[in-house]
């Protein structure tokens, strides 16, 4: 049976931040140890967490992403002494806005990984994508302000 | 009409609150200039002109059109196509033309609730519980006003910008700085900036401008100005009160921080900040003072409304442009 829209499983599209010491040799961990996990999720690159700009989660969310993972190195490991804290610390006013936004605060998650994490990665993404997948698409860029105008009130005669 | 040889001049008000007009008067005796410079065809908060005049101009007949306010309705919008067409440079003039601004904030919530809290709350006589409708028939005819968007939009997403010029409103030292340019420009002078380029601003942020002292941030507590005995020297971010300063475009000479306020954004971004908000975000949460999760959570509870702080003046203009609930009219 050929798969329908309305039979076939929402796919969430994740755009996950990775950390170049830990979390991004953790998913590559995992793929070198042949573990699986669902390919919902486009990995970045950065040198650290710590250079997450909170701009480049609003542009995921702005272009179209369901979700957006943000992972690092354990808080005190980081390779850049204690940039994964502003992480941290950035993340929850993050979350806050995001909610004020209308995006569901379980949109974006934070996961840390170590480098031979491998499988706790690919388990982590596996549960968020399926998190995501509960949720919904965000279909951000399909609502709204490309929307001509409706009249924005109801009728009330005079 | 009588043929006059100056340039045209013309100024729009579309949503936005009459300020910025109010600030291009306030350049005093430099607007003689601009009478003496220009010939002012259209500007209605000043004068009488009709759509209808601004409709038989030839393309590009107005030299210099400063437009302000943000495009909330469908006559924002045709206006904003016929000035586009008419003008030879279109400023986006004013934070509401560039970002949105305060009549912005209203992509925070469904339109259903804009409109309610305009027709229905204390502030309003409409025992009738009565709507604006956007066209109605009577015995006459039918009568039409403006049909509301449902999420207000700046100018240049609506038509092509030449120049921005930030501020709620403008400086009025910046506006006259412009119009003498704009002015020696026409006389062959000067050269004007590159299309797209912002103007009548400096290129840095309001903290590099602003004279208070400052050590290193290290924030314990947020806290709100009218609540805080807030050290008349020291930066006041620092003192955890949300100064927007660090992300905001400079040209104002801090004006506000001097006077013992905190910024409060309305220059909108500085030179190279694609999402004024995500600046914030990094600015203020990167030196709370705590590695706990706990205690970072009880820092920011502090900041009561993160997200009317981080985008009071850039809303329409950031990258998310209007919350959910005002893209799909519903909460």
């Amino acid at each position: 049976m050929t798969d329908t829209p309305e039979t076939k499983p929402f796919e969430p599209t994740i755009i996950g931040f990775t950390c170049n010491w830990c979390s991004y040799r953790a998913a590559d961990m995992a793929g070198i140890s042949r573990m699986k996990y669902a390919p919902n999720v486009r990995l970045l690159r950065l040198m650290c967490s710590g250079r997450l700009d909170p701009m480049f989660v609003f542009k995921a969310f702005a272009g179209g992403a369901d979700a957006v993972l943000v992972s690092g190195c354990h808080p005190g490991d980081c390779h850049y002494i204690n940039q994964n804290y502003k992480t941290l610390r950035r993340f929850p006013l993050m979350q806050r806005v995001l909610a004020q936004m209308g995006i569901e605060p379980a949109r974006l998650k934070l996961l840390w990984a170590s480098a031979s994490e491998g499988q706790i990665f690919a388990n982590e993404v596996n549960r968020f994508i399926e998190e995501v997948r509960a949720l919904g698409p965000l279909n951000w860029n399909q609502t709204g302000s490309e929307v001509p105008a409706e009249p924005a009130h109801e009728e009330v005669p005079a | 009409m009588t043929k006059n040889a100056k340039p045209k001049f013309a100024m729009y008000w579309a949503a936005s609150c009459g300020g910025c007009e109010i600030a291009v008067l306030n350049i005093h005796e430099k607007i003689l200039d601009v009478d003496a410079n220009f010939e002012v065809v259209f500007w209605p908060v000043a004068m009488d002109a009709k759509y209808a005049d601004v409709e038989k101009m030839e393309d590009g007949e107005i030299t210099l059109c400063l437009w302000n306010g943000g495009i909330r309705n469908d006559e924002n919008e045709h206006i904003a196509h016929l000035l586009r067409k008419k003008s030879k440079i279109l400023v986006s003039f004013g934070s509401c033309a560039c970002e949105g601004c305060i009549p912005g904030l209203a992509n925070f919530s469904p339109i259903q609730e804009v409109v309610d809290t305009a027709f229905t709350t204390v502030t309003t006589d409409n025992p009738d519980n009565l709507r604006p409708v956007p066209s109605y028939q009577m015995p006459e005819g039918t009568i039409t006003i403006p049909t509301l968007y449902p999420v207000l939009k700046t100018l240049d997403q609506v038509v092509d910008v030449d120049y921005y010029m930030p501020g709620c409103p403008p400086e009025s030292h910046q506006i006259a700085a412009v119009i003498d340019l704009v002015i020696a420009a026409l006389a062959g002078k000067a050269q004007l900036p590159p299309k797209g380029a912002t103007i009548g601003a400096g290129n840095s942020t309001v903290c590099d401008e602003c004279q208070r002292k400052r050590n290193v941030k290290q924030i314990k507590e947020f806290g709100r100005i009218q609540l805080t005995h807030a050290d008349p020297e020291l930066c006041l971010l620092e003192q955890g009160i949300p100064c927007n300063g660090p992300a905001t475009r400079s040209g104002c000479n801090a004006r506000c921080p001097s006077a013992g306020a905190q910024c409060i954004g309305c220059y909108g971004p500085a030179e190279g900040v694609q999402d004024y908000g995500s600046r914030l975000i990094a600015a203020f949460a990167s030196v709370i003072d705590s590695d706990k999760p706990e205690e970072i959570d009880r820092i920011l509870d502090g900041l009561v409304d993160p997200a009317g702080q981080f985008y009071r003046f850039n809303l329409a203009g950031s990258l998310l442009r209007a919350s959910k609930y005002a893209r799909t009219n519903s909460r």
